[in-house]
């Protein structure tokens, strides 16, 4: 029922032999807030920057919101960007960056204030309006960069790892923001990034990119707890691969799986072993105190890792530590448990 | 030694600093600070028209001459030239520097930086005098003009006597030729590093938010790459005011600032003359540079 945004049909893009972008498909719906999430150079990038218009498909069409926008022009398209580096323009005023896009359309000054003075409002800059962008921090540049995109209320917004730049705490508070501001206006998010938790945070869906090709498109969870590649396991979050006899020993299947460290349980003397999950056994090697939880590595019999997470309800870091080259049995269940291929 | 050498110094960062400074304060108040209170003090001076001697005595007498009709047409001539020099080059500077800037590739720019600065390798008055061959009546251009029936053109815009003279190498036309490709480099370095700092992603953000190619340059390409325009035009504009061979080599009658001067302290031996003529492309620049900083060409220094 809701509508699509944007369209990939087919869509590549070349540089010379390297093929950034190979042959996607994807559809954005309306109002979605939609994470690209991939390493560097992995094609997410060069994927918004054709939905900008700032690069052209060699081959394949963009569809936004029913046009064919392949071979538009930025001018042309109602869409605006966010840029990595804000891109503010440094001889002019935040007003006059806010105001930019509706000075192009020609609306009149006194007009142009109602509207400019009404998103400093909304992304919190209130007399703001007169002073440079040199003036500002990283964090308050960010907000401009948003108000001037979002002025000219675009179909889509495409946001280019725009908290890349920002410190841990400052970045957390405008993961938070961003979303509101989304809600707010209702508009289409675009948001490319390569940190995991800030899309897992953030997104209604995710797309993960890997050598310019999708591996994988879900909503936070389904992308979590249920990896389709092993590309997408490793990326996002820990991966706990298993394969080969020790998987066939596990789970009566050669088939290569991934299970998230914190389902796993170190199971104790009395536990039972329910016909709803899968045992093994082996060796712990390591063990991390972090406070909140425990993080130990655990040798397979037969061979490979898994990270297994314990939250510390009742156990001190001397307990824990006392883990280490102790024989444990490992439970989790088995729904817990994804087939990923490759 | 050499260690308690390097620990002396190590401790005394200011006496470091000092015997640094210290050298080209020296040069720069002496030389150029210096030579300069000495013309503004002989400008107050004034030649006794009898003996031909100085006379060491304050006077204004000598400032007063320059604002004889011919003396204030002196400054006025080159005032002009000087203006539109910076404005031929601007124009013919900007389309390269923009080309070298957005689109050249590096290999490709490297080439094209030498190009601009090879000229410079050999000495200004070689290359001055080879334009004398080119604009001579004998010339290039007047060979070009006769191979394609435009002598007659050529000879009634030299007839014309606000711009013309008996040949472009002796003409008004000829001065203005020489000082544009003379000064030119000047220009295009000083607008192609202006345009290299303009970040790509601020042009593909004007696009985003709805401007065209022309709107772009407009509202953003043009008023920051403006005090590269503006550094470039200080070297040609202060260059053209001063200089004093080309206008002679390629001169009519009619007197330049620069050649001028060298006439005043050369020939006729009128230092103070010379002095007081010399502060007009002072003043002239200093306006100018009021000007530019109003129109904030040097906002982002």
């Amino acid at each position: 029922m809701s509508e699509t945004a944007i369209l990939f049909k087919s869509v590549s893009r070349h540089f010379g032999e390297i093929k950034a972008v190979d042959n996607i498909e994807l559809e954005i719906q309306d109002g979605e807030f939609f994470s690209m999430l991939g390493p560097s150079g992995s094609g997410k990038t060069t994927c918004l920057r054709m939905i900008a218009g700032f690069d052209r498909p060699t081959s394949g069409q963009i569809i936004l919101y029913g046009q064919d926008v392949s071979n538009l022009p930025p001018y042309e398209r109602s869409v605006n960007t966010v840029f990595q580096d804000y891109a503010l323009f440094p001889h002019m005023t935040v007003e006059d960056n806010i105001g930019y896009g509706l000075m192009i359309k020609g609306m009149a000054k006194p007009e142009r204030k109602k509207l400019v003075d009404e998103m400093l409002g909304l992304v919190q800059l209130p007399n703001f309006g007169g002073r440079k962008p040199s003036q500002l921090s990283g964090g308050q540049r960010q907000r401009v960069a948003l108000a001037r995109a979002l002025i000219n209320h675009p179909k889509v917004l495409l946001l280019d790892e725009p908290l890349g730049a920002l410190d841990l705490k400052l970045r957390q508070q405008m993961q938070v923001e961003l979303k509101n501001i989304q809600r707010k206006v209702g508009i289409t998010f675009i948001f490319v990034t390569h940190d995991q938790e800030e899309a897992l945070t953030m997104s209604d869906r995710i797309a993960v990119f890997s050598a310019g090709k999708i591996e994988q498109v879900g909503t936070p969870a389904e992308v979590y707890e249920h990896p389709s590649t092993t590309f997408v396991a490793g990326f996002v979050g820990t991966s706990n691969l298993v394969s080969g006899v020790v998987a066939n020993r596990i789970t009566g299947s050669p088939k290569q799986f991934s299970v998230r460290p914190e389902k796993i349980h170190l199971a104790k003397a009395d536990d039972r072993i329910g016909d709803d999950m899968f045992v093994a056994d082996g060796t712990v090697r390591d063990v991390v105190y972090l406070g909140l939880f425990t993080r130990y590595l655990v040798e397979l019999e037969g061979g490979g890792d898994l990270v297994v997470v314990e939250q510390n309800l009742n156990t001190t870091s001397m307990d824990v530590t006392r883990a280490k080259n102790q024989k444990v049995r490992l439970l989790w269940k088995k729904e817990h448990v994804s087939y990923v291929g490759g | 030694m050499l260690n308690r050498l390097s620990t002396f110094f190590y401790l005394r960062q200011r006496l470091v600093l000092a015997l640094f400074l210290v050298p080209p304060l020296l040069w720069f108040l002496v030389v150029y600070i210096g030579s300069l209170i000495t013309l503004l003090i002989n400008s107050f001076f004034y030649l006794d028209g009898f003996t031909g001697q100085v006379v060491r005595e304050f006077t204004t007498k000598t400032y007063m001459k320059l604002l004889l009709p011919t003396n204030l047409q002196i400054f006025a001539r080159t005032t002009l030239m000087a203006v539109l020099v910076t404005i031929a080059c601007v124009i013919i500077a900007f389309p390269l520097s923009y080309y070298m800037a957005r689109f050249a590739s590096p290999r490709l720019k490297t080439w094209l930086y030498l190009a601009v600065t090879l000229p410079l390798w050999t000495s200004y008055v070689v290359r001055v005098y080879s334009w004398k061959l080119i604009l001579a009546q004998e010339g290039i251009i007047s060979w070009l003009a006769g191979i394609v029936h435009l002598d007659g053109l050529l000879n009634w815009y030299l007839s014309n006597e606000t711009v013309g003279g008996p040949s472009l190498s002796v003409s008004p036309t000829g001065i203005f030729l020489v000082f544009v490709y003379i000064w030119l480099p000047y220009m295009i370095i000083p607008i192609q590093t202006a345009l290299e700092r303009v970040p790509r992603s601020l042009i593909e953000a004007s696009g985003d938010l709805g401007a065209t190619p022309a709107q772009t340059f407009r509202t953003v390409i043009m008023p920051l790459a403006f005090p590269g325009v503006v550094a470039g035009s200080i070297f040609t504009f202060s260059l053209t005011l001063g200089d004093f061979i080309v206008p002679q080599l390629f001169g009519t009658s009619s007197f330049y600032i620069g050649k001028a001067v060298l006439t005043y302290q050369g020939t006729s031996g009128n230092i103070p003359l010379a002095a007081a003529f010399t502060m007009g492309p002072i003043v002239i620049m200093i306006t100018y540079l009021l000007i530019a900083r109003k129109l904030g060409a040097f906002d982002a220094l």
